[in-house]
């Protein structure tokens, strides 16, 4: 009976379950195809290097999920209990009936299996098809192998979903319960029957709360946006903080102005429906300030996160052609400034002869003045700024001829210079805006006893070592007789290998590396000083590009997805269950003689403007956002960042865009004509 | 000069097997300036008459002419617009739309005809005099009671100008004191400004204040009372005195 009695209650208020249900489907999909990533990643043929970020992916995606989780589950939760609201009338009848409370606890937990379990199962069909969907982005991301593909199912994924989604569904399943307890009858008979009270906020109040929130935001989005090398954690959470706490007073006061300013418009306000179109979202915004913040606030994630997470994989990719030109660079420091260092001899000692590996090669030393450090170049003031900074470290100073080597060797720009010229190298914008300030003044500075001076007046975009970013701090480029004197800082091999296939050349790299190392192991200077050996090749830094892309792109859309769809539902649930309270209202217009489609624009409208706010604010938050993810980002380059705005838009248009459109459609549906 | 006919019009409802002939081949005519009542008990079939007259439901058989244009064979956006041009209509529980103030829902009626803000302005203002509401324009429905609520739906209905005043049971939901106001108000419209008002009602009181009261019973024309020069307690008691011919049904319903 009970059964019987949830089955027909759902099917009956099919209209307001459905965007739930819907919702519900989506999550579930969208929650086993990342889960299921790490399955399918694992079929495909990787590499060591890759297979080890597709591991780090797993645990990342696991961890989010978790996040994940509790954002769907709020969400959940929010709508069960917004659906309870709605059939308060229901209940009543039932408690008048002399139905028992346990027995209504009993009927919402039927529905909520039913439809708990009815979305599960859709949904993991649902996530299982579009996961292969996902295996081409999977496959693209780790630029793999096109032909390895083939349908699967992650059973790992399925069970997780299902774990996950049945105790977010008990979760609700209790929640219910709470209310049913708490209901009482006389609060059941009168809901619905209670007028709408309306009342207007105090216009100056608006305003003036309005030029205060608009005021802080502004502060706080110049702070962000162009003090940035002034913040802290503590600064960072105060401005997140007053973000927040503006965007609630701006809805509130917008909420108070909007009809204010409209209504003073009279030739607008008095035209066709639009008293009652205003009337209605200034009413709607008006009782949802605080959600219409909340999902401001999501909206302004979702877009930060999806837009960043892509410039970082674009930028990876074009990084790696740009930073990367040659095969392989080793590069071998020690403590002290030492003659002796030489990796090729250091080899040969060994009885390893690692040019035999390399087609072409540079091998080439950099040098350090101990007269000459960071302190000595940026004086005195910068020092104070940058407490953590170690200025006594010395500058890296390599010979002209050298670097035309390497640039020879790179394919790039070789560079010329007279006797007393330095050229300063630098491609870290952060470190490069600093070293520029010094140059303007056109310093003088001393190289082993030669004074030299700045041939550019400014920073010289390059850099010597392999990298995956523009990481290149700053090197001096003098010409040779400069560096006669001084003590080797480094020295370097850059080069490119005989070996013409990805497998041969992975292999060519194992045992240079393994050599290499045991060789600047063994040598006498190393043990006695100590040293590193660093190790740079092309194959690496594009696995770690690639991981890293990748890892960021779908960290980022699975935040993204979640918060966009938690955002849509959100606002669907508000604006459908408003058109159902407002069915009468539709009605009357009808009566007066009001034309379908004046009608229809009129929810377009409240539909459209409902959705359009909180885009809006967020929108203009994500620019200033933006604008500091830009300056975090920096290293990773980002020129690419318009290509990842147009991706984001076009996401949040498809998934936002339709969630607005559902929404359009089923309240048409709703306030249609009954006859 | 007759503003409304109704010829032979029938109304039927449900299946073949079990059918119910709510209006059964009814006929009246309308004058322009007249105002006209509708009696009947519950389930005579006048609110579906009132229907069928104001496009919301359709005649199963028949022809309503207004000014000689046949209104059931109106469809779609004529029927709007012949709704929001040549009705008004009154409910009993007033239909006022609870977010917005009363000039609003005045206002509502014109700025769906397009008419210009300035139009509307003084449009509002004056029948708002009319109807004695001026105090009230600017209050939201829940601010007001019941007779104001039901004058400010009876501004909506003729700030238009109509042709014809429809009332669906005007007077069901007030006090007889508020009633009374009401009435009086649409007396007034009808001498002064010539407002055709045509008004269905199961109280004898709120039919004495018609010209004419037209009995309905089981779907049919029962009978039909002219006041001419008699007061309206005259006339209170001569429908009085056609109720309790009509038996038990109407006087169930007093």
């Amino acid at each position: 009976m009970l059964f019987k009695l949830s089955l027909s209650n759902i099917r009956r208020s099919l209209r307001d379950y459905a965007i739930y249900f819907f919702t519900l489907i989506i999550g579930v999909s969208v929650f086993y195809v990342f889960n299921a990533i790490g399955g399918q990643a694992a079929m495909l043929k990787l590499d060591g290097d890759t297979r080890a970020i597709v591991q780090v992916l797993k645990t990342l995606i696991s961890g989010v999920s978790v996040f994940v989780a509790g954002v769907l589950g709020l969400l959940i939760v929010y709508a069960s209990r917004f659906l309870m609201k709605r059939r308060n009338r229901e209940f009543a009848i039932y408690l008048m009936l002399g139905m028992g409370k346990g027995r209504i606890s009993a009927i919402l937990f039927a529905e909520t299996m039913l439809i708990g379990l009815g979305s599960l199962i859709i949904g993991l069909l649902l996530g299982i098809g579009l996961s292969q969907i996902m295996s081409a982005l999977v496959i693209n991301l780790f630029q793999a192998d096109m032909t390895d593909y083939q349908f699967s199912v992650s059973g790992e994924a399925v069970i997780k979903t299902i774990l996950y989604f049945a105790v977010i569904y008990i979760v609700v399943m209790l929640f219910n319960s709470v209310v049913v307890t708490k209901l009482k009858l006389i609060d059941l008979m009168q809901s619905g029957k209670k007028s709408e009270q309306i009342r207007l906020k105090n216009p100056a109040l608006c305003i003036v709360i309005f030029i205060i929130s608009a005021a802080a935001l502004a502060y706080a989005y110049y702070q962000v946006g162009w003090k940035y090398s002034e913040l802290d954690q503590q600064k960072m959470a105060a401005y997140i903080a007053v973000g927040c706490v503006t965007t609630f007073f701006i809805f509130w006061s917008v909420s108070g102005m909007l009809l204010r300013v409209i209504m003073s418009m009279k030739n607008a306000y008095f035209r066709g429906l639009n008293t009652f179109t205003f009337r209605q979202i200034s009413s709607k915004i008006n009782t949802m300030v605080f959600s219409m913040t909340v999902i401001c606030l999501m909206l302004f994630v979702t877009i930060c996160t999806l837009s960043g997470g892509f410039s970082i994989r674009n930028s990876m990719n074009a990084n790696l052609k740009e930073y990367c030109p040659a095969d392989m660079g080793i590069s071998a420091y020690v403590d002290e400034p030492a003659e002796e260092l030489s990796i090729t001899e250091i080899c040969e000692d060994n009885g390893f002869d690692v040019m035999s590996y390399l087609s072409d090669s540079v091998h080439f030393h950099t040098y350090t003045d101990e007269n000459f450090t960071w302190g000595s170049f940026f004086g005195e003031e910068l020092i104070e700024h940058f407490p953590y900074v170690d200025f006594s470290a010395g500058e890296e100073i390599v010979a002209l001829s050298d670097y035309n080597a390497v640039m020879r060797l790179y394919g790039r720009e070789e560079l010329s210079l007279s006797e007393d010229e330095f050229i300063l190298i630098c491609n870290y914008k952060q470190m490069k805006e600093l070293r520029n300030e010094v140059l303007a003044k056109n310093p003088e500075i001393t190289i082993s006893g030669r004074k030299l001076l700045s041939k550019y007046g400014v920073c010289t975009d390059g850099f010597i070592r392999l990298s995956s970013q523009p990481i290149q701090m700053g090197a001096f480029i003098v010409s040779d007789s400069v560096v006669k004197e001084l003590g080797y800082s480094s020295d370097n091999l850059i080069g490119n290998y005989k070996a013409q296939t990805r497998a041969e050349k992975a292999e060519t790299e194992e045992i240079i590396k393994n050599e290499c190392d045991k060789s600047f192991r063994n040598m006498p200077l190393v043990k006695e000083l100590g040293g590193t050996l660093s190790f740079d090749t092309r194959i690496e830094i594009a696995n770690a590009a690639v991981g890293l892309g990748a890892i960021a792109t779908f960290l980022a859309l699975y935040i993204g997805l979640v918060f966009l769809i938690a955002c849509g539902a959100l606002l669907a649930l508000k604006e459908l269950s408003e058109s159902v309270d407002s069915i009468e209202r539709y009605e009357m217009l009808r009566k007066i003689g009001a034309e379908e489609s004046d009608i229809s624009k009129s929810l377009f409208r409240q539909t459209g403007l409902f959705f359009l706010l909180p885009l809006l604010l967020a929108a203009v938050h994500s620019v200033f956002g933006m604008k500091f993810a830009a300056y975090v980002l920096e290293m990773f380059g980002t020129e690419n960042m318009w290509e990842s705005i147009c991706a984001t838009s076009v996401i949040i248009l498809l998934i936002y865009g339709g969630y607005f459109l559902i929404t359009y459609y089923c309240g048409k549906g709703i306030i249609k004509d009954k006859r | 000069m007759e503003l409304l006919s109704i010829q032979q019009i029938e109304k039927y409802y449900g299946s073949k097997s079990s059918l119910t002939k709510a209006i059964d081949d009814i006929s009246f005519g309308v004058s322009q300036g007249e105002f006209v009542a509708i009696m009947g008990a519950s389930g005579s079939g006048k609110t579906t008459l009132l229907n069928c007259i104001s496009t919301i439901d359709r005649v199963t058989a028949g022809h309503i002419y207004l000014e000689n244009a046949d209104i059931t064979a109106l469809k779609g956006k004529e029927l709007n617009r012949f709704r929001r041009e040549k009705l008004g209509f009154i409910f009993q529980d007033f239909n006022l739309l609870d977010t917005l103030t009363a000039y609003e829902n005045i206002s509502l009626a014109l700025s769906i005809q397009k008419r210009s803000a300035k139009e509307i302005d003084a449009a509002v203002k004056t029948v708002a005099q009319q109807l004695s509401i001026t105090e009230v324009l600017g209050k939201y429905p829940y601010q007001m009671s019941g007779g104001q609520k039901q004058r400010v739906a009876s501004a909506r209905a003729i700030v238009t100008n109509p042709k014809l005043v429809l009332a669906d049971e005007p007077t069901g939901a007030l006090d007889s004191k508020a009633a009374k106001m009401l009435l009086e108000r649409f007396n007034y419209l009808n001498s002064e400004h010539n407002a055709t008002i045509m008004m269905v009602t199961h109280d004898s009181f709120t039919a004495s204040y018609a010209r004419r009261v037209i009995f309905i019973k089981d779907g049919k024309i029962f009978n039909e009372i002219i006041r001419g020069s008699d007061s309206r307690k005259q006339f209170f008691d001569k429908i009085i005195n056609v109720v309790t011919l009509l038996g038990g049904d109407v006087s169930d319903a007093l």
